[in-house]
């Protein structure tokens, strides 16, 4: 289990590569790895948008990241997680959040992963606000899937 | 593991330092109460409401904060003590799952 909050920009392919290559115990054992990148869009209800201030609650963000990390490899038969998410100034096509699973079978890796990000995005306490010009506004709700 | 002596040591308080509740203020709400958070004397607060109705002067909470004690999601009516840290946020919207809304 590995988690990174980020305030400066990565890349989520070279993440993946320096997880892998500094957990050998991972090599020979997984059949399957399942990852979700999330990355910033540029528009946002027809509207433009320059940027983004992501904001968290670090201690919390922690625990809770970690909680949900444990959960996932309580409930699935999986090997090993990774989350790397953002905070900060972000811009569009930056990568804000990457989850990783591994497992010996992709009908543990998927749902693990899908589980990693539902429960991010509805427990994380992680806020955006976006950057249009000189204007700036809360995102005041995530939608589901 | 956890000894009989940690409870000791963790209500001693240092000379000058009183026992209190942190309260902290995120993201729009921040901005709303106009402060980052503050510090309350343990006895002017028992419950999270207590505790914004104290930190904030008596401003109405807005329907859909979210406090945790402890960084633990909790009640309005969840019990706070000297040392804990109680925050106050709007709902999170964290994650980016393909869209920011």
């Amino acid at each position: 289990m590995s988690l990174k909050l980020l305030g400066e920009g990565f890349d989520p392919w070279t993440e993946l590569q320096r997880h892998q290559a500094h957990n050998p115990q991972l090599a020979g054992k997984y059949g399957a790895t399942s990852i979700f990148i999330g990355t910033m869009r540029d528009f946002n209800d027809g509207a433009g948008v320059d940027g983004m201030l992501l904001e968290h609650y670090p201690a919390m963000t922690q625990k809770h990241l970690q909680a949900i990390s444990r959960e996932a490899m309580a409930r699935w038969d999986i090997l090993d997680t990774l989350i790397i998410h953002r905070f900060g100034e972000i811009h569009p096509d930056d990568p804000i959040v990457l989850l990783a699973v591994w497992s010996a079978h992709r009908s543990e890796s998927f749902p693990a992963c899908r589980y990693l990000i539902e429960e991010l995005k509805s427990r994380a306490p992680f806020w955006k606000k976006e950057v249009n010009g000189k204007d700036a506004r809360w995102v005041e709700h995530n939608t589901p899937g | 593991m956890r000894y009989p002596c940690d409870k000791a040591l963790k209500q001693k308080s240092i000379p000058g330092d009183t026992m209190s509740i942190t309260v902290k203020f995120f993201a729009s709400l921040r901005e709303t109460v106009g402060m980052e958070g503050t510090t309350l004397d343990s006895a002017s607060a028992q419950t999270a409401q207590q505790a914004w109705t104290a930190a904030t002067d008596g401003r109405e909470m807005p329907v859909n904060t979210l406090i945790a004690v402890n960084m633990e999601y909790a009640g309005a009516d969840a019990a706070v003590t000297d040392g804990d840290e109680v925050a106050f946020f709007p709902p999170v919207t964290g994650g980016a799952g393909g869209d920011t809304r």
